[in-house]
């Protein structure tokens, strides 16, 4: 009985009498979530063309954020810092193309991934030699503080008070964005097309005449678009150093829940992850098992989500054939 | 011609089962056996023995720990880190647990053989009490990693690969948050006791490089045979048929259950070991902060690098991935006095380091794709340059 | 057989490159008339914003000696070796250094390296410092004869920072139903002043909070900061490092926290915690034990002697910040310790026993200080053969105006009486679990 009332009841009273907590608590989870979703996008795009599970995508957001903040302090305006960072990234899947990925073709699954780590270190070590070890900021003005509700000082009572933090907004907004072009882009456009027959068959895309290799190389430019939105939104949270690689791997189970190729199910796979592990973590892991369970948690659910449905939320069913 | 195969002529089964059926094989593992054992160790400065070899063979043993369940069993995991630290921290439970138990045995075996140099100190034939622990520690390790190899029974691949970051991350969690694994020490660090083993001290930082080395380098042959008899006998051989085609695998009698979860216990067991290891000989103390992500990264590379389903690949990759950081370090250092020489100024060592991440991560994408079968494969094309020598054609 | 012949090709590449590199490997020796200073430092990596300037305050204090001559003729001679605040890389730095010369002391600012080195550095007789942090129980001095952590230990610190929040209450007796929270690493470091904490809150009666941060992702702290702004505790207590510190600093910002209680130890209040969060958070609070800005003379020299001479190792703006300050105050201490051993054993290269007599034996005095030009930068430190710690471990406390700090009160000593009886007991079961016999430390 005592356990069941402090694990089960508890949490749930707790937020039964503070109704405004959860609010904010899932709101700041969407926040979190959507963040985890624009990696986790880089990683859809690219896995979808061409089977490769890039782990190197978190490098590639600390790369875009490192270089966006190393010109922006060269003095350069923030759309021609923008504008130069988005070369570099082009840049970055053309190098990625020549040198590895057209080297690997036809290897197994297991050695692109790892080919993505060595690219992850490379790239790791390639902008910090550039721009310096220290953290940097990026300020581009973006909105970054926080809305309340109910304005009030702390300490002051007050009723239903809410917290919301722009970046969470900004991060809502700018993903929503991003997954329509995107869908606009892969249904509406040519190249869209084109990438969508290489997603389905490599073989017989480069038959009706579909330059593969290019192809590639718009698949990482796209991804690295996509982890350049990532990067300006996150850096305008925190400071840019290396911590946000490893932060990157909280997409993996994202893709687990939302499948490893739907693009909006990216977006979905992170909210449920980034407001399922605030809720735990805020209801039962901080006051119960002594705190820092979002560590785990989102690898946890992951892994009793793919006992259940192994090809995610929005994923391609998994049919293997003898 | 200077590798032969033909002309040996075995006369029994048995013979004919040998791990090393070559006389030519025999001979070279014995020399290296040799050099391992005795030159090395008479001629290696401190640092190379602590510092390369020492941390080059406990490394071993996990990739070939790792080798067992991805190589020969085909089951990917990201989890070795938090396995190491769990062999760890039960090495350290059991031996405060423990304190006098070998002492005991050794006083009741009543034994003690002085050595011909006092220097050396007593050799205690039965004073195995740390080895058991060892084993006790990587049978728990083994125990849990079977309960983490449950998920395999369903998931496949890339997919298994997140389940195992699972268990990376909560594990490591757990050994921060629970007082009990460290004994209650307020930072949650264990210091590794001092032990020792038939009467020399192997672990703490009064033992001498030598004894630690020996002590590293038996225990790493040790396994390196067993991962390789394992992997001839019936066992090895269903986890390779799961590994090749899991279904074919089932139709011919393989029991996938069986044949998965075992590989997960043996690989563990292995990583266990060599998480105690790395905590009792390597760094001296037992601190999650050494068993990250990143070291089941490493593991991993070992594997691949090294080759897939090798013992000799286990080694190479981990000589790799042990040595190549360090030397690229030490390398980059002792560039500076030439570099000041000639005015060029000196690198920093920031930016050694910077340039140490990105010379490690070409290098693995330079042997991936080089040798995309491990550098175990360069071995068996060296065999073969051997073999047709000097007439290739 | 074209494949083969590549392989081949690669092989032979790799014998060649590992023979090149074996060639490289014997460490250039360091020659034998200076005292060698291996220092353990992290220029990369998501500390590096910490570590980077106390390494060159270090560097530049020791460059200043040997500009002046080095300490009585003799010179100083050092090699960094980047560790990323990893503990395995640190032991692995620390082993590759330690056979370069004869070492002065190990000082790996890491209070996991330093947990991994005590034996280590006890069994290869060097002395470890590790000031104001590492682990606290060594300043028991008869069971860690070779580890110094003067001039405060972390438990000393949490108390006088707990004295500080008693008088802003009203006193201790006020503290009771209080909440206070912790924020904290979680590392060895930011576990570390947790017992004390605990002690102090059993006998005050006041709830204390923790928030724990990994490190793996230190700068995702929103879950604390909701947490804190359900629960409102009344003093926000933070042990943080790297980039943990601005996060944490932001974050309570965007709650609205009130920053004059939210108090930083002495590694979370630097400049590059408050800069680096990008919101002015004037009125925080954080421990130190010298002061900050470039006033005292000593620096004036630097400028002169180091800086002037183009040998200087940081921008030159950063003097006189609180992490330079401290590398300057690391690298001081060791040299008077020489100094100190150098008064009995002569002006010569020192052994590593010498050396530890030196610590032992340390009698920093005003008059000394001032003699040093370090007047309010080093603290007045006696050190003795037990108490490792120095005999008044005390904090000031600085504030921070959305510029620059300013220290706003005087000494607060620690509380020895509730801190040593830990310390012993701390360092008795050590002792128990190593099998160290206690030196006897009354003659």
């Amino acid at each position: 009985m005592g356990i069941v009332e402090t694990y089960l009841i508890g949490p749930f009273a707790e937020m039964a009498a503070y109704p405004a907590g959860v609010l904010e608590t899932v709101i700041a989870g969407i926040g979190n979530g959507f963040l985890y979703g624009l990696v986790a996008i880089g990683f859809v795009i690219i896995f979808k063309s061409s089977g490769v599970f890039n782990y190197a995508q978190g490098a590639v957001v600390f790369f875009a954020a490192l270089n966006f903040a190393g010109l922006l302090t060269l003095g350069l305006p923030w759309y021609l810092a923008g504008l130069l960072t988005l070369l570099l990234l082009v840049a970055l899947a053309f190098a990625v193309e020549r040198t590895v990925l057209r080297l690997l073709v036809g290897q197994s699954a297991l050695t692109l991934f790892m080919a993505t780590i060595g690219v992850s270190f490379f790239i790791e070590g390639l902008v910090e030699a550039a721009w310096g070890g220290n953290p940097h900021l990026l300020k581009i003005g973006l909105p970054e503080s926080a809305l309340f509700t109910i304005d009030h000082a702390w300490g002051e009572a007050a009723g239903l008070d809410i917290i919301v933090q722009e970046s969470d907004l900004l991060a809502i907004a700018v993903g929503l964005v991003l997954v329509l072009a995107l869908y606009a882009f892969f249904h509406r456009s040519r190249i869209g097309q084109a990438l969508r027959a290489v997603a389905d068959d490599h073989m017989a895309s480069m038959s009706v005449g579909i330059p593969l290799n290019r192809m590639w190389v718009i698949v990482w430019s796209l991804s690295g678009l996509t982890a350049f939105v990532a990067a300006t939104v996150w850096g305008t949270k925190i400071q840019i150093e290396p911590t946000m690689i490893g932060l990157a791997l909280k997409a993996l189970p994202v893709l687990i829940l939302g499948g490893l190729t739907s693009i909006p199910g990216a977006l979905v796979g992170g909210c449920i992850i980034g407001v399922s592990e605030l809720l735990f973590e805020t209801y039962w892991g901080q006051p119960l098992f002594g705190g820092a369970t979002t560590e785990w948690f989102a690898y946890v659910l992951a892994l009793v989500f793919l006992l259940f449905r192994p090809q995610g939320l929005f994923g391609e069913p998994i049919i293997e054939r003898v | 011609m200077l590798y032969r195969e033909t002309g040996v002529y075995q006369t029994s089964y048995g013979k004919d089962q040998a791990v090393f059926r070559l006389p030519l094989d025999r001979y070279a593992i014995a020399g290296w056996l040799i050099v391992a054992f005795a030159i090395v160790p008479a001629f290696a400065s401190s640092y190379v023995l602590t510092d390369l070899l020492t941390p080059f063979l406990i490394m071993s043993i996990a990739a070939l720990g790792l080798n067992v369940l991805t190589g020969y069993c085909g089951q990917l995991s990201l989890g070795s880190g938090a396995f190491m630290a769990l062999g760890g921290f039960m090495t350290y439970k059991l031996v405060t647990a423990f304190p006098t138990a070998g002492a005991l045995l050794g006083v009741v075996a009543g034994i003690d053989v002085a050595l011909p140099d006092p220097a050396l100190g007593t050799f205690r034939p039965f004073d195995l009490w740390f080895l058991a622990i060892l084993i006790m520690a990587g049978a728990i390790t083994a125990a849990v990693g079977l309960v983490f190899g449950l998920p395999s029974l369903k998931i496949k691949g890339l997919y298994l690969a997140v389940t195992t970051l699972a268990a990376q991350f909560f594990l490591i969690w757990l050994f921060i948050k629970v007082p009990w694994f460290t004994n209650y020490s307020p930072a949650g660090i264990a210091p590794a006791p001092p032990r020792t083993l038939l009467g020399f001290q192997v672990t703490g930082a009064a033992s001498p490089v030598v004894c630690r080395y020996l002590f590293v380098l038996s225990l790493t042959v040790l396994v390196a045979l067993a991962v390789k008899n394992v992997s001839r006998c019936h066992t090895g051989r269903s986890w390779m048929a799961i590994r090749d085609m899991d279904i074919a695998a089932e139709m011919i009698g393989v029991h996938p259950t069986a044949a998965k979860l075992s590989a997960f216990a043996f690989s563990s067991f292995l990583i266990g070991i060599a998480g105690a290891l790395w905590a009792f000989v390597k760094i001296n103390s037992v601190q999650t902060d050494a068993y990250g992500i990143l070291v089941s990264f490493q593991v991993l590379f070992m594997v691949i690098i090294g080759g897939l389903g090798s013992v000799l690949g286990s080694f190479l990759g981990a000589a790799f991935v042990t040595f190549s950081p360090i030397l690229l370090n030490i390398g980059l250092n002792a560039l500076n006095p030439y570099l000041l020489a000639f005015g060029l100024g000196r690198i920093e060592v920031a930016m050694i380091k910077h340039i140490e991440f990105m010379v490690f991560g070409a290098l693995i994408i330079f042997f991936l794709i080089v040798e995309p079968n491990g550098l175990a494969r360069l071995w068996q094309i060296a065999k073969q340059k051997l073999r047709t020598w000097p007439f290739p054609y | 057989m074209q494949k083969n012949k590549r392989g081949a090709a690669w092989l032979r590449a790799a014998i060649v490159g590992a023979a090149l590199s074996s060639a490289a490997l014997p460490a250039q020796a360091q020659s034998d008339d200076t005292q060698f200073f291996p220092l353990l430092v992290y220029r990369t990596g998501p500390y590096a914003a910490n570590g980077a300037p106390f390494a060159d305050g270090m560097l530049d204090y020791l460059k200043l000696i040997n500009a002046n001559g080095g300490v009585n003729g003799v010179m100083l001679s050092w090699n960094e070796c980047e560790t990323e605040y990893k503990t395995d890389v640190g032991v692995e730095c620390y082993e590759r250094l330690k056979s370069n010369g004869a070492v002065a002391a190990v000082s790996p600012l890491s209070t996991g390296i330093t947990y991994a080195l005590i034996e280590k550095t006890t069994a290869d007789q060097n002395v470890l410092f590790s000031m104001g942090y590492g682990r606290t129980s060594a300043a028991d001095g008869t069971v860690f004869p070779w580890v110094f952590n003067f001039p405060a230990t972390y438990w000393s610190q949490a108390t006088s920072i707990m004295e500080y929040v008693a008088e802003q209450e009203g006193g201790f007796d006020q503290l009771a139903g209080k909440k206070i929270g912790l924020i904290h690493l979680d590392h060895p470091y930011g576990r570390e002043p947790i017992p004390t904490l605990q002690k102090l809150a059993e006998a005050y009666g006041f709830e204390l909070l923790l928030y724990p941060v990994p490190t793996g992702s230190m700068t995702d702290q929103k879950s604390i900061w909701l947490d804190i702004r359900r629960v409102k505790p009344d003093w926000m207590l933070m042990w943080g490092w790297g980039a943990m510190n601005p996060t944490a600093i932001k974050e309570a910002s965007l709650i609205r926290y009130p920053m004059d209680h939210f108090i930083g130890n002495w590694w979370s209040a630097a400049e590059p915690d408050l800069l680096g969060s990008g919101v002015p958070a004037e009125g925080y609070i954080g421990a130190t034990f010298h002061d900050v800005g470039d006033a005292a003379p000593v620096f004036e020299q630097i400028r002169e002697k180091v800086y002037d001479a183009g040998n200087g190792t940081a921008p030159e703006s950063e003097i006189g910040q609180v992490l330079y300050n401290r590398g300057v105050v690391n690298a001081a201490y060791v040299v008077e310790a020489m100094n100190t051993a150098m008064q009995k054993y002569g002006n010569k290269v020192l052994t590593g026993e010498e050396i530890r007599w030196g610590f032992e034996n340390l009698d920093i005095t005003p008059e000394r200080i001032e003699e040093l030009g370090m007047t309010g930068l080093l603290p007045v430190t006696k050190v003795t053969c037990s108490n490792h710690e120095g005999l008044e471990p005390a904090v000031k406390l600085q504030r921070w105006d959305g510029q620059k700090w300013t220290i706003f009160t005087d000494w607060i000593p620690a509380m020895t009486d509730v801190v040593r009886p830990l310390v012993e007991a701390d360092a008795e079961q050590y002792a128990k679990e190593n099998g160290i016999t206690p030196r006897d430390c009354t003659n």
